[in-house]
Protein backbone atom coordinates (compact mmCIF):
# COMPACT_ATOMS: atom_id res chain seq x y z
CA UNK A 1 0.00 0.00 0.00
CA UNK A 2 2.47 2.98 -1.12
CA UNK A 3 1.50 6.76 -0.64
CA UNK A 4 3.19 8.27 -3.87
CA UNK A 5 3.06 11.92 -3.78
CA UNK A 6 5.08 14.26 -6.29
CA UNK A 7 6.70 16.18 -4.21
CA UNK A 8 9.56 18.46 -3.65
CA UNK A 9 12.81 17.92 -1.35
CA UNK A 10 11.99 20.81 1.23
CA UNK A 11 8.48 19.05 1.23
CA UNK A 12 9.45 15.38 1.66
CA UNK A 13 11.74 16.52 4.63
CA UNK A 14 8.80 18.45 6.06
CA UNK A 15 6.70 15.45 6.17
CA UNK A 16 9.72 13.38 7.25
CA UNK A 17 10.12 15.61 10.87
CA UNK A 18 5.94 15.42 10.79
CA UNK A 19 6.17 11.45 10.60
CA UNK A 20 8.97 11.27 13.19
CA UNK A 21 6.51 12.95 15.74
CA UNK A 22 9.40 16.04 16.58
CA UNK A 23 8.69 17.89 19.57
CA UNK A 24 10.28 21.27 19.50
CA UNK A 25 11.12 22.87 15.97
CA UNK A 26 13.44 25.86 15.85
CA UNK A 27 14.30 27.28 12.79
CA UNK A 28 15.53 30.33 10.98
CA UNK A 29 14.77 30.48 7.33
CA UNK A 30 17.07 31.03 4.46
CA UNK A 31 17.10 29.76 0.22
CA UNK A 32 16.83 26.94 -0.35
CA UNK A 33 15.12 25.74 3.04
CA UNK A 34 13.20 28.29 3.67
CA UNK A 35 10.00 26.35 2.26
CA UNK A 36 11.13 23.39 4.93
CA UNK A 37 10.65 26.14 7.67
CA UNK A 38 7.08 27.63 6.48
CA UNK A 39 5.64 24.35 5.92
CA UNK A 40 6.89 22.76 9.34
CA UNK A 41 5.53 26.22 10.93
CA UNK A 42 2.36 25.78 8.88
CA UNK A 43 2.04 22.16 10.41
CA UNK A 44 2.34 23.34 14.11
CA UNK A 45 -0.12 26.11 13.33
CA UNK A 46 -2.76 24.09 11.76
CA UNK A 47 -2.21 21.24 14.71
CA UNK A 48 -1.04 18.33 12.81
CA UNK A 49 1.89 18.71 14.33
CA UNK A 50 1.89 18.68 18.31
CA UNK A 51 5.40 20.52 18.65
CA UNK A 52 6.90 23.61 19.91
CA UNK A 53 7.75 26.03 17.24
CA UNK A 54 10.04 28.21 18.39
CA UNK A 55 10.62 31.25 16.93
CA UNK A 56 14.49 32.73 17.03
CA UNK A 57 16.60 35.42 15.64
CA UNK A 58 18.95 33.80 13.72
CA UNK A 59 20.55 30.13 13.02
CA UNK A 60 22.55 30.21 16.62
CA UNK A 61 19.54 30.36 18.43
CA UNK A 62 17.84 28.12 16.28
CA UNK A 63 19.74 25.50 17.52
CA UNK A 64 20.54 26.60 20.78
CA UNK A 65 16.94 26.31 21.46
CA UNK A 66 17.31 22.77 19.74
CA UNK A 67 20.12 21.93 22.16
CA UNK A 68 18.26 22.82 25.20
CA UNK A 69 15.38 21.47 24.26
CA UNK A 70 16.63 18.00 23.32
CA UNK A 71 18.57 18.23 26.68
CA UNK A 72 15.68 17.87 28.66
CA UNK A 73 14.41 14.95 26.60
CA UNK A 74 12.47 16.51 23.53
CA UNK A 75 12.96 15.75 19.90
CA UNK A 76 14.10 18.29 18.24
CA UNK A 77 14.56 19.62 14.22
CA UNK A 78 15.82 22.08 12.78
CA UNK A 79 16.78 22.73 9.06
CA UNK A 80 19.36 25.59 7.39
CA UNK A 81 21.36 26.20 4.65
CA UNK A 82 24.98 27.64 3.63
CA UNK A 83 26.20 31.32 5.85
CA UNK A 84 23.31 30.31 8.37
CA UNK A 85 25.10 26.98 9.04
CA UNK A 86 28.18 28.82 8.87
CA UNK A 87 26.49 30.59 11.56
CA UNK A 88 25.28 27.92 14.00
CA UNK A 89 28.95 26.51 13.48
CA UNK A 90 29.93 27.13 17.43
CA UNK A 91 26.83 25.40 18.69
CA UNK A 92 27.55 22.48 16.25
CA UNK A 93 30.05 21.74 18.15
CA UNK A 94 28.34 22.07 21.64
CA UNK A 95 25.36 19.46 20.30
CA UNK A 96 27.71 16.85 19.58
CA UNK A 97 29.74 17.62 22.73
CA UNK A 98 26.58 16.98 24.47
CA UNK A 99 26.01 14.22 22.50
CA UNK A 100 22.48 14.92 21.48
CA UNK A 101 20.58 13.46 19.08
CA UNK A 102 19.11 16.10 16.95
CA UNK A 103 19.02 16.09 13.72
CA UNK A 104 19.03 18.69 11.19
CA UNK A 105 19.01 19.19 7.61
CA UNK A 106 21.41 21.13 5.68
CA UNK A 107 20.02 22.18 2.20
CA UNK A 108 23.01 22.28 1.10
CA UNK A 109 24.18 26.11 -0.62
CA UNK A 110 27.53 27.85 -1.62
CA UNK A 111 28.66 30.08 0.89
CA UNK A 112 29.49 33.98 0.37
CA UNK A 113 31.88 35.87 -0.30
CA UNK A 114 30.75 36.45 -3.07
CA UNK A 115 26.85 35.96 -2.80
CA UNK A 116 25.36 32.75 -4.04
CA UNK A 117 22.20 31.73 -2.96
CA UNK A 118 22.64 28.60 -5.23
CA UNK A 119 23.97 24.85 -4.91
CA UNK A 120 26.98 23.18 -3.86
CA UNK A 121 28.00 21.42 -0.80
CA UNK A 122 30.80 23.57 1.02
CA UNK A 123 28.46 24.47 3.57
CA UNK A 124 28.26 21.32 5.17
CA UNK A 125 31.86 19.73 4.20
CA UNK A 126 32.83 23.14 6.00
CA UNK A 127 31.51 21.07 9.16
CA UNK A 128 33.08 17.86 8.76
CA UNK A 129 35.00 18.00 12.30
CA UNK A 130 32.09 19.37 14.14
CA UNK A 131 31.52 15.73 16.08
CA UNK A 132 28.52 15.81 13.07
CA UNK A 133 27.68 12.72 11.52
CA UNK A 134 26.62 13.76 8.09
CA UNK A 135 24.04 11.32 5.37
CA UNK A 136 24.01 12.50 2.02
CA UNK A 137 20.57 12.22 -0.27
CA UNK A 138 20.77 11.72 -3.64
CA UNK A 139 16.67 12.00 -4.39
CA UNK A 140 13.91 13.38 -2.88
CA UNK A 141 12.65 9.77 -1.72
CA UNK A 142 16.42 9.07 0.30
CA UNK A 143 15.39 12.45 2.19
CA UNK A 144 12.10 11.16 3.41
CA UNK A 145 14.01 8.07 4.12
CA UNK A 146 17.11 9.47 5.67
CA UNK A 147 15.56 11.98 8.33
CA UNK A 148 13.51 8.48 9.35
CA UNK A 149 16.71 6.64 9.82
CA UNK A 150 18.45 9.30 11.12
CA UNK A 151 16.48 9.78 14.39
CA UNK A 152 16.69 6.27 15.07
CA UNK A 153 20.64 6.58 14.30
CA UNK A 154 20.95 9.48 16.70
CA UNK A 155 19.14 8.47 19.53
CA UNK A 156 21.12 4.70 18.99
CA UNK A 157 24.66 6.71 19.33
CA UNK A 158 24.07 9.95 21.31
CA UNK A 159 25.55 12.16 18.39
CA UNK A 160 23.22 14.77 16.08
CA UNK A 161 22.79 13.83 12.32
CA UNK A 162 22.96 16.25 9.38
CA UNK A 163 20.39 14.88 6.52
CA UNK A 164 22.45 16.73 3.80
CA UNK A 165 20.20 17.14 0.13
CA UNK A 166 21.24 19.72 -2.74
CA UNK A 167 19.61 23.12 -3.04
CA UNK A 168 17.27 23.68 -5.63
CA UNK A 169 18.37 20.44 -7.58
CA UNK A 170 16.77 18.46 -4.60
CA UNK A 171 15.05 21.16 -2.47
CA UNK A 172 12.77 22.76 -4.69
CA UNK A 173 12.55 20.08 -7.68
CA UNK A 174 9.43 17.66 -7.73
CA UNK A 175 9.73 13.99 -7.73
CA UNK A 176 7.86 10.92 -7.06
CA UNK A 177 8.18 9.93 -3.11
CA UNK A 178 6.22 7.48 -1.35
CA UNK A 179 6.08 8.51 1.90
CA UNK A 180 5.92 6.03 4.78
CA UNK A 181 2.62 5.49 6.53
CA UNK A 182 2.79 7.17 10.08
CA UNK A 183 2.34 4.02 12.24
CA UNK A 184 4.64 2.15 10.71
CA UNK A 185 7.16 4.99 11.34
CA UNK A 186 6.15 4.98 14.80
CA UNK A 187 6.96 1.60 14.89
CA UNK A 188 10.22 1.65 13.85
CA UNK A 189 11.09 4.79 15.62
CA UNK A 190 11.38 4.12 19.33
CA UNK A 191 10.96 6.92 21.33
CA UNK A 192 13.43 9.27 22.29
CA UNK A 193 15.39 8.46 25.83
CA UNK A 194 18.12 10.77 26.55
CA UNK A 195 21.28 9.94 28.02
CA UNK A 196 20.45 12.13 30.74
CA UNK A 197 17.27 14.32 31.81
CA UNK A 198 17.63 17.63 33.22
CA UNK A 199 15.86 18.05 36.13
CA UNK A 200 14.75 20.57 38.70
CA UNK A 201 14.60 16.95 41.13
CA UNK A 202 18.16 16.32 39.97
CA UNK A 203 19.90 19.46 39.65
CA UNK A 204 23.42 18.98 37.71
CA UNK A 205 26.12 21.20 36.23
CA UNK A 206 26.18 20.28 32.29
CA UNK A 207 29.28 21.25 30.77
CA UNK A 208 31.04 22.64 33.20
CA UNK A 209 34.79 23.91 32.90
CA UNK A 210 36.84 20.37 32.32
CA UNK A 211 40.38 20.39 33.21
CA UNK A 212 43.41 18.66 31.56
CA UNK A 213 43.54 16.15 33.43
CA UNK A 214 41.20 13.72 35.57
CA UNK A 215 39.38 14.92 38.46
CA UNK A 216 37.97 13.55 41.80
CA UNK A 217 34.31 15.11 42.17
CA UNK A 218 32.88 15.80 45.59
CA UNK A 219 31.19 12.84 45.72
CA UNK A 220 34.77 10.90 45.04
CA UNK A 221 33.89 9.79 41.68
CA UNK A 222 37.17 9.81 39.36
CA UNK A 223 35.48 12.63 36.38
CA UNK A 224 36.79 12.34 33.22
CA UNK A 225 38.91 15.43 31.88
CA UNK A 226 38.18 17.12 28.72
CA UNK A 227 40.42 14.69 26.41
CA UNK A 228 38.90 11.81 28.06
CA UNK A 229 35.44 13.24 26.98
CA UNK A 230 36.26 13.70 23.67
CA UNK A 231 37.46 9.93 23.18
CA UNK A 232 34.33 9.09 24.07
CA UNK A 233 32.62 10.69 20.94
CA UNK A 234 35.32 9.37 18.54
CA UNK A 235 34.59 6.19 20.11
CA UNK A 236 31.05 6.51 19.19
CA UNK A 237 31.57 8.22 16.05
CA UNK A 238 33.88 5.04 15.23
CA UNK A 239 31.68 2.47 16.11
CA UNK A 240 28.63 4.36 14.37
CA UNK A 241 28.81 2.55 11.14
CA UNK A 242 27.67 -0.61 12.62
CA UNK A 243 24.60 1.15 13.47
CA UNK A 244 23.87 3.00 10.34
CA UNK A 245 24.17 -0.06 8.05
CA UNK A 246 21.46 -1.75 10.68
CA UNK A 247 19.27 0.98 10.50
CA UNK A 248 19.25 1.05 6.54
CA UNK A 249 19.00 -3.04 7.26
CA UNK A 250 15.50 -2.36 9.47
CA UNK A 251 14.71 0.42 7.32
CA UNK A 252 14.63 -2.02 4.22
CA UNK A 253 12.89 -4.49 6.23
CA UNK A 254 10.14 -2.45 7.26
CA UNK A 255 9.51 -0.02 4.16
CA UNK A 256 11.65 -2.38 1.23
CA UNK A 257 13.52 0.47 0.41
CA UNK A 258 17.28 -0.18 -0.02
CA UNK A 259 19.59 3.01 0.28
CA UNK A 260 22.70 0.97 1.31
CA UNK A 261 23.66 2.40 4.46
CA UNK A 262 27.06 3.40 4.15
CA UNK A 263 26.96 3.87 0.79
CA UNK A 264 25.30 2.73 -2.64
CA UNK A 265 26.79 0.97 -5.49
CA UNK A 266 25.35 0.71 -8.93
CA UNK A 267 26.70 -1.18 -11.71
CA UNK A 268 29.83 -1.88 -10.43
CA UNK A 269 29.99 -5.80 -10.30
CA UNK A 270 32.37 -5.35 -13.25
CA UNK A 271 33.33 -1.88 -12.87
CA UNK A 272 36.53 -0.93 -14.09
CA UNK A 273 36.09 2.83 -14.21
CA UNK A 274 34.19 4.39 -11.46
CA UNK A 275 32.95 7.68 -10.97
CA UNK A 276 31.90 8.64 -7.14
CA UNK A 277 29.80 11.23 -5.29
CA UNK A 278 27.92 12.79 -2.77
CA UNK A 279 24.44 13.60 -3.39
CA UNK A 280 22.59 14.70 -6.78
CA UNK A 281 25.81 14.77 -8.09
CA UNK A 282 26.38 10.50 -7.36
CA UNK A 283 22.69 10.37 -8.73
CA UNK A 284 24.06 12.50 -12.33
CA UNK A 285 27.07 9.94 -12.47
CA UNK A 286 24.53 7.07 -12.81
CA UNK A 287 23.15 8.49 -15.59
CA UNK A 288 27.11 9.13 -16.91
CA UNK A 289 27.87 5.27 -16.11
CA UNK A 290 25.00 4.34 -18.58
CA UNK A 291 26.36 6.18 -20.90
CA UNK A 292 29.82 5.42 -20.91
CA UNK A 293 28.81 1.80 -21.28
CA UNK A 294 27.15 2.24 -24.39
CA UNK A 295 30.50 3.49 -25.67
CA UNK A 296 32.00 0.17 -24.21
CA UNK A 297 33.77 1.88 -20.90
CA UNK A 298 32.61 -0.44 -18.04
CA UNK A 299 31.78 2.15 -15.75
CA UNK A 300 29.82 2.18 -12.44
CA UNK A 301 29.18 4.49 -9.61
CA UNK A 302 29.62 4.75 -5.70
CA UNK A 303 27.27 7.48 -3.85
CA UNK A 304 29.07 8.11 -0.56
CA UNK A 305 26.16 8.35 1.78
CA UNK A 306 27.56 8.64 4.95
CA UNK A 307 30.85 11.32 4.81
CA UNK A 308 31.18 11.19 8.92
CA UNK A 309 31.67 8.42 9.51
CA UNK A 310 33.94 8.01 6.82
CA UNK A 311 33.07 4.88 5.16
CA UNK A 312 36.67 3.50 4.98
CA UNK A 313 35.48 -0.40 5.65
CA UNK A 314 32.82 0.09 2.84
CA UNK A 315 34.98 2.24 0.35
CA UNK A 316 38.31 -0.81 0.47
CA UNK A 317 35.23 -3.12 -0.80
CA UNK A 318 33.66 -1.13 -3.14
CA UNK A 319 36.58 -0.08 -5.07
CA UNK A 320 38.65 -3.42 -4.73
CA UNK A 321 39.05 -4.16 -8.44
CA UNK A 322 38.80 -0.65 -9.58
CA UNK A 323 41.18 0.54 -12.40
CA UNK A 324 40.74 3.69 -12.47
CA UNK A 325 38.25 6.36 -10.02
CA UNK A 326 37.15 9.44 -10.96
CA UNK A 327 35.85 11.82 -8.16
CA UNK A 328 33.19 14.51 -8.27
CA UNK A 329 33.23 17.05 -5.30
CA UNK A 330 30.93 20.17 -4.88
CA UNK A 331 33.27 21.62 -2.55
CA UNK A 332 37.32 22.04 -2.19
CA UNK A 333 39.22 22.24 0.29
CA UNK A 334 40.84 25.56 -0.15
CA UNK A 335 44.83 25.16 -0.97
CA UNK A 336 44.49 21.43 -1.66
CA UNK A 337 41.91 19.56 -3.20
CA UNK A 338 38.50 17.69 -2.47
CA UNK A 339 37.67 16.63 0.93
CA UNK A 340 36.49 13.21 -0.63
CA UNK A 341 39.52 13.06 -2.42
CA UNK A 342 41.66 13.05 0.35
CA UNK A 343 39.49 11.13 2.27
CA UNK A 344 38.83 8.33 -0.18
CA UNK A 345 42.79 8.07 -0.60
CA UNK A 346 43.57 8.16 2.68
CA UNK A 347 41.17 4.72 3.19
CA UNK A 348 42.76 3.28 0.52
CA UNK A 349 46.31 3.82 1.85
CA UNK A 350 48.18 0.79 3.06
CA UNK A 351 45.83 -1.55 0.56
CA UNK A 352 45.79 -3.68 -2.23
CA UNK A 353 43.66 -0.56 -4.69
CA UNK A 354 45.94 1.35 -6.20
CA UNK A 355 43.93 2.78 -9.04
CA UNK A 356 44.91 5.97 -10.70
CA UNK A 357 42.37 8.85 -9.02
CA UNK A 358 41.39 12.13 -10.92
CA UNK A 359 39.31 14.93 -8.60
CA UNK A 360 37.18 17.10 -10.43
CA UNK A 361 35.63 20.13 -8.50
CA UNK A 362 32.43 20.65 -10.32
CA UNK A 363 28.78 22.97 -9.64
CA UNK A 364 30.03 25.25 -7.18
CA UNK A 365 27.54 28.40 -6.95
CA UNK A 366 25.53 26.26 -8.59
CA UNK A 367 27.28 26.03 -11.83
CA UNK A 368 24.94 23.08 -13.83
CA UNK A 369 26.58 19.67 -14.22
CA UNK A 370 24.78 17.61 -17.08
CA UNK A 371 25.77 14.02 -17.19
CA UNK A 372 27.36 14.12 -20.81
CA UNK A 373 30.05 16.39 -18.93
CA UNK A 374 30.44 13.89 -16.70
CA UNK A 375 30.83 11.48 -19.51
CA UNK A 376 33.56 13.77 -20.69
CA UNK A 377 34.93 14.60 -17.95
CA UNK A 378 35.42 10.64 -17.39
CA UNK A 379 36.66 10.21 -20.90
CA UNK A 380 39.69 12.92 -20.17
CA UNK A 381 40.54 10.48 -16.67
CA UNK A 382 40.46 7.41 -18.80
CA UNK A 383 42.49 8.85 -21.60
CA UNK A 384 45.00 10.52 -18.75
CA UNK A 385 45.50 6.94 -17.10
CA UNK A 386 46.28 5.44 -20.09
CA UNK A 387 49.07 7.84 -20.72
CA UNK A 388 50.24 6.89 -17.45
CA UNK A 389 48.55 9.58 -15.19
CA UNK A 390 49.85 8.35 -11.85
CA UNK A 391 49.95 12.12 -9.30
CA UNK A 392 46.47 12.27 -8.73
CA UNK A 393 45.14 15.60 -10.27
CA UNK A 394 42.25 17.97 -9.27
CA UNK A 395 40.20 20.05 -12.37
CA UNK A 396 37.95 22.38 -12.23
CA UNK A 397 34.76 21.16 -14.55
CA UNK A 398 33.44 23.90 -17.02
CA UNK A 399 35.35 26.64 -15.26
CA UNK A 400 37.76 29.61 -17.32
CA UNK A 401 40.77 28.57 -15.12
CA UNK A 402 43.23 30.26 -17.94
CA UNK B 1 36.83 -1.28 46.25
CA UNK B 2 36.53 -0.89 42.85
CA UNK B 3 36.94 2.89 41.68
CA UNK B 4 34.21 4.44 40.46
CA UNK B 5 34.66 5.76 36.85
CA UNK B 6 32.91 8.72 35.12
CA UNK B 7 30.14 6.91 33.40
CA UNK B 8 28.78 9.91 31.96
CA UNK B 9 28.83 10.26 27.71
CA UNK B 10 28.47 14.14 28.22
CA UNK B 11 30.29 16.33 31.26
CA UNK B 12 28.50 17.14 33.98
CA UNK B 13 28.87 16.89 37.88
CA UNK B 14 26.88 17.38 40.84
CA UNK B 15 26.03 20.92 42.12
CA UNK B 16 28.34 22.02 45.19
CA UNK B 17 30.88 23.66 46.63
CA UNK B 18 33.85 22.77 44.78
CA UNK B 19 33.15 20.89 42.25
CA UNK B 20 35.32 22.34 39.98
CA UNK B 21 37.73 22.34 42.09
CA UNK B 22 39.90 25.43 43.94
CA UNK B 23 39.94 27.91 41.69
CA UNK B 24 40.96 31.09 43.24
CA UNK B 25 44.86 30.28 43.17
CA UNK B 26 45.63 32.12 40.12
CA UNK B 27 44.50 35.32 41.80
CA UNK B 28 46.79 37.73 41.66
CA UNK B 29 45.26 40.24 44.18
CA UNK B 30 43.67 39.53 47.16
CA UNK B 31 40.98 41.51 48.88
CA UNK B 32 41.58 42.13 52.41
CA UNK B 33 38.58 43.84 54.91
CA UNK B 34 39.68 46.59 57.33
CA UNK B 35 37.56 45.47 60.09
CA UNK B 36 37.82 49.34 61.92
CA UNK B 37 36.23 50.55 58.27
CA UNK B 38 33.72 47.95 57.41
CA UNK B 39 29.95 48.93 58.28
CA UNK B 40 28.61 45.57 59.56
CA UNK B 41 31.40 44.70 61.95
CA UNK B 42 31.55 48.54 62.84
CA UNK B 43 27.48 48.78 63.72
CA UNK B 44 27.65 45.39 64.97
CA UNK B 45 24.22 45.07 62.38
CA UNK B 46 23.60 43.03 59.31
CA UNK B 47 23.91 46.63 57.17
CA UNK B 48 25.55 47.30 53.93
CA UNK B 49 26.84 43.66 52.03
CA UNK B 50 27.24 45.42 49.05
CA UNK B 51 30.27 42.96 48.67
CA UNK B 52 28.36 40.20 49.11
CA UNK B 53 25.71 41.68 46.39
CA UNK B 54 27.78 42.33 43.71
CA UNK B 55 30.59 39.62 44.04
CA UNK B 56 30.19 37.67 40.48
CA UNK B 57 31.82 34.38 42.41
CA UNK B 58 29.17 34.43 45.25
CA UNK B 59 32.25 33.86 47.44
CA UNK B 60 31.31 36.78 50.18
CA UNK B 61 29.63 35.92 53.31
CA UNK B 62 27.46 38.60 54.33
CA UNK B 63 27.69 37.57 58.06
CA UNK B 64 29.11 39.78 61.06
CA UNK B 65 31.78 39.86 60.24
CA UNK B 66 31.81 39.96 56.23
CA UNK B 67 33.90 37.05 55.35
CA UNK B 68 35.40 36.35 51.75
CA UNK B 69 36.18 32.87 50.80
CA UNK B 70 39.43 32.82 49.36
CA UNK B 71 39.82 29.26 48.06
CA UNK B 72 37.32 30.60 45.56
CA UNK B 73 37.82 34.57 45.32
CA UNK B 74 39.35 35.21 41.71
CA UNK B 75 40.54 38.52 43.04
CA UNK B 76 38.72 40.68 40.20
CA UNK B 77 38.19 44.05 43.04
CA UNK B 78 34.70 44.39 42.55
CA UNK B 79 34.07 44.25 46.09
CA UNK B 80 36.68 46.71 46.74
CA UNK B 81 35.21 49.33 43.99
CA UNK B 82 32.27 49.14 45.44
CA UNK B 83 32.79 49.10 49.51
CA UNK B 84 31.25 52.77 50.33
CA UNK B 85 33.57 53.22 53.02
CA UNK B 86 36.48 51.76 51.11
CA UNK B 87 37.52 48.98 53.86
CA UNK B 88 38.46 46.62 51.44
CA UNK B 89 41.95 46.93 49.58
CA UNK B 90 43.11 44.46 46.92
CA UNK B 91 46.73 43.80 47.99
CA UNK B 92 49.33 41.54 45.98
CA UNK B 93 49.29 37.94 46.62
CA UNK B 94 53.09 37.62 44.91
CA UNK B 95 55.01 40.47 45.99
CA UNK B 96 57.81 39.61 43.90
CA UNK B 97 56.96 41.89 41.30
CA UNK B 98 57.16 45.03 43.54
Amino acid sequence: MSNVQIITGNQAAALAAKLCSVEVVAAYPITPQSQLSEILSSYVESGELKAEYVRVEGEHSALTVCISASTVGARVFTATSANGLLYMHEQLHWAAGSRLPIVMCCVNRGVGAPWTIFNDQQDSLAQRDTGWMQLYCSNNQEIIDTVIQAYRIAEAVYCPVMVCYDGFVLSHTMMPVDVPDAAAVKAFLPPYRPHTILSPDDPMNLNQVLFPGQRRDCEGVLRDGYMDMRYKLQAALEKAPETIRAVNTAFAEAFGRDHGGMLWEYRTDDADLILVGMGSLASEAMDAADRLREEGIKAGVVGIRSYRPFPKADVRHAFRNAKGIVIFEKSISYGYEGGLCSDLKAAFYGTAINAPIHNYIAGLGGRDVKARELVAAAKDSLAGFGQGMAEPQTTWLNTTTG
Amino acid sequence: MKERKDDNISAMGTVSIGEAGKTGDWRSLRPVIDRKKCIPTVKNKPACFLCWLYCPEGVVKAGIEVEIDLDYCKGCGICAEECPPRAISMVREDKSHE
